[in-house]
């Protein structure tokens, strides 16, 4: 698709023209970190951040959403019925997001988007956003993208890919929703870049050197990598919290409440965490993964293997790093790979 | 530091071998600047993991809640006071532990450095007294006390008060620090201000609970913002039921913390928290003369009862 080139004087003026057609979000910095928030009339995303401390998984998945309102006032003729909470599902448009976050919408995608069931609530949001990414030039040190299909300049999940030229933007168009905000916004000049872009795009690579490594897993059998002996180890620091999984731009699972106070009530869901111990509690009060090792073992081969097994769409991670950087006690995905591709070199035959 | 390392190492091996415990706890280094990874080992060969700096910031007591085997574990000051805790609170019992103390000079607090390095942070060093901060344009020194984790730069215990082996002479203790500083500013708030203040710190969290699951006091089988039947808080973000966490563990800390500062260096978005434990850090020490953690010989504050306890806070 096409090539358009903005110059960094009209970039506000064209967020200006978007502001009738969409709702706009973006990073900004607060309190010395980045996190995407809707932003004001004239504010702009702060495009100078290398990532945002939380993902922007939030803006589809929220961490708290009502689904459902009840009445129940038993004067109401209506009480005790269950009605859609009303949502505003109005075009919205993310302006830099990082090519990670984006291919992790896939990933979840696959998810709450099967052909037995579609969830109305992601899918909502998900389809009312049009995802403008932001091509890093400068990845951190924790990203591992390269290695964990993605990329620095990837496309996939993308409207429209940003690429930082100094005085200008390049803007490839990577769908016709992408190629209507353009158009929207008043970005019309056409460049012909696609070896500056094929340029940096090698030049951003290079300077991803770490990785993650998984070249194994596909093969190996799963059973031995349950087995295996190293989960105690690498689960003996881990305390069990939701830092991990809320940070992820992968991690899905959410956990449905009611809430009613008086004469109201509202159903909601709220994000889960594998690691934490009530995830699996049955209501007869047994725990099927009632110790910490069971649960780190799930999380990490839920990303590395059972995800692999099940869709064949590589890891369910995307490279990120979050986890790595804000794990309280350096619980590092990237080491804990290596030790199960290790193992799976040697149980690919198993039977 | 390194002869720290040293010292823990043959200690932990020495025990080991000798069959005094079945397992060692301690750091061992971390994949990332300024982390290191509690870990465990088990026999004499592996204790090489095992290191000591100024990125030993976890508390290891967290590790000790209800284990059944002979632990050795490295315990600086506030470990230590919180092992003293956990045997008062029947948590762990003082013959299944053989405590390795050390005196601690204070740990450094990662994201004071982060916020003053200039740009990604390549590897941190420590040298007497001095922090070497290597980033990819330049290598930043700090006097390590400009760069300690708020809690150490006011603490007072930093020699262990229980302990089995020390693996360093005593540190001279901190008397010229007033541990109370920040609580006093809060107390001299109005109490619009003070709502302002707290609704302010507590905006970021995610609920992720880092903060209660890195404390060594919360144990419990369910917190009780797990419980269900009944259920004492919302799940949700709504900022009442965040702050009803927040305020509700602060209280379960009473008289038990000992400032280790564990709670705030876990916390993803880095809230400060800690200054709900030291309010009733503070409110211990004036009523009841009561410091959290020094001896296993007496009742905690909220455990004891003296005809001379004060009662005029009570309205
Ligand atoms: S791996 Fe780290 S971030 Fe994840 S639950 Fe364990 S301690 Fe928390
Ligand atoms: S597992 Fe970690 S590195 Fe991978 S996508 Fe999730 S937070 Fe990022
Ligand atoms: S509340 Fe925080 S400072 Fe107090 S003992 Fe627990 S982790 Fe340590
Ligand atoms: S660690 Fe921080 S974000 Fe997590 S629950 Fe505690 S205060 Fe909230």
């Amino acid at each position: 698709m096409k090539v358009i080139k903005i110059e960094k004087s009209q970039w506000s003026q064209g967020l200006d023209n978007l502001r009738d057609a969409f709702r706009l979000f973006g990073p900004v910095i607060e309190k010395g970190f980045y996190d995407y928030r809707e932003l004001a009339a004239g504010q702009a995303p702060d495009l100078s951040f290398q990532n945002t401390r939380l993902s922007p998984k939030s803006l589809v998945f929220p961490q708290s959403e009502t689904m459902l309102n009840y009445s129940l006032d038993p004067a109401d003729p209506e009480r005790n019925i269950m009605k859609e909470a009303p949502k505003d599902y109005a075009p919205r448009a993310v302006i830099g997001l990082r090519p990670c976050d984006a291919k992790a919408m896939v990933l979840v995608k696959m998810n709450f988007d099967t052909e037995e069931y579609q969830d109305p609530y992601w899918l909502n949001l998900y389809n009312a956003t049009t995802f403008v990414g932001l091509a890093c030039d400068a990845p951190c040190g924790t990203c591992f993208c390269t290695s964990a299909g993605c990329g620095p300049y990837h496309e996939e999940g993308l409207d429209v890919l940003l690429t930082d030229r100094d005085d200008h933007y390049l803007a490839k168009a990577l769908t016709d929703k992408g190629a209507q905000l353009l158009e929207k916004a008043g970005w019309t000049q056409a460049a012909d870049a696609d070896t500056i872009i094929e340029k940096a795009k090698q030049a951003a690579e290079a300077k991803v050197t770490s990785k993650i490594e998984t070249d194994g897993l596909r093969a190996a059998d799963t059973m031995a990598l349950y087995n295996a002996g190293f989960w105690d180890d690498v689960a003996f620091a881990c305390i069990n919290c939701g830092t991990c999984t809320f940070s992820c731009p992968t991690c899905w699972c959410f956990d449905i409440q009611d809430e009613a106070y008086r004469t109201k009530g509202v159903r909601m869901r709220n994000w889960d965490s594998c690691m934490f111990p009530i995830f699996t509690v049955h209501t007869t009060g047994h725990n099927p993964r009632d110790t910490k090792t069971q649960r780190v073992r799930q999380r990490f081969m839920h990303k590395l293997k059972y995800f692999v097994d099940k869709y064949d769409q590589g890891i369910m991670c995307v490279g990120c790093g979050r986890c790595v950087r804000q794990c309280p006690v350096n619980i590092d995905i990237r080491k804990v790979s290596a030790l199960m591709n290790a193992l799976s070199v040697q149980a690919r035959c198993a039977v | 530091m390194s002869t720290y390392t040293d010292k823990i190492r043959e200690t932990a091996q020495r025990l080991l071998k000798e069959c005094k415990v079945e397992m060692v706890i301690g750091f061992r280094k971390g994949s990332q600047p300024m982390m290191n990874e509690p870990c465990v080992v088990r026999s004499p060969e592996e204790v090489d993991q095992l290191i000591w700096d100024s990125n030993c910031g976890i508390n290891l007591a967290n590790y000790l809640t209800n284990r059944k085997e002979k632990i050795g574990i490295v315990a600086k000051g506030c470990d230590s006071r919180n092992i003293v805790t956990h045997i008062v609170e029947n948590k762990i019992a003082r013959e299944q532990l053989v405590i390795i103390g050390v005196p601690c000079l204070g740990m450094i607090d990662k994201r004071k450095i982060a916020a003053a390095a200039d740009g990604e942070i390549l590897s941190v060093t420590e040298a007497d007294g001095q922090v070497m901060v290597k980033t990819a344009q330049a290598t930043q020194t700090f006097a390590k006390s400009d760069v300690l984790q708020g809690n150490c730069s006011v603490c007072t215990h930093r020699n262990p008060v229980i302990h089995d082996e020390m693996i360093a002479e005593p540190v001279p203790e901190q008397t010229d620090v007033d541990p109370y500083a920040d609580v006093a500013e809060i107390d001299a708030m109005t109490p619009e201000q003070r709502h302002a203040f707290f609704e302010e710190l507590l905006a970021p969290c995610i609920r992720c609970y880092a903060c209660r699951n890195a404390c060594p006091l919360c144990y419990c089988p369910t917190c009780f913002v797990d419980e269900s039947k009944p259920q004492w808080v919302g799940k949700g973000q709504d900022p009442a039921d965040v702050r009803t966490f927040h305020f509700l563990r602060a209280y379960h800390c009473a008289g038990r913390c000992t400032d280790c500062g564990a709670c705030q260096r876990a916390c993803p978005v880095g809230i400060n928290m800690r200054l709900l434990t030291k309010k009733l850090n503070k409110d211990c020490l004036e009523l009841y003369g009561w410091e959290a953690g020094l001896s296993t010989e007496t009742r905690p504050a909220l455990d004891d009862y003296q005809p001379n306890d004060p009662e005029n806070f009570i309205h």
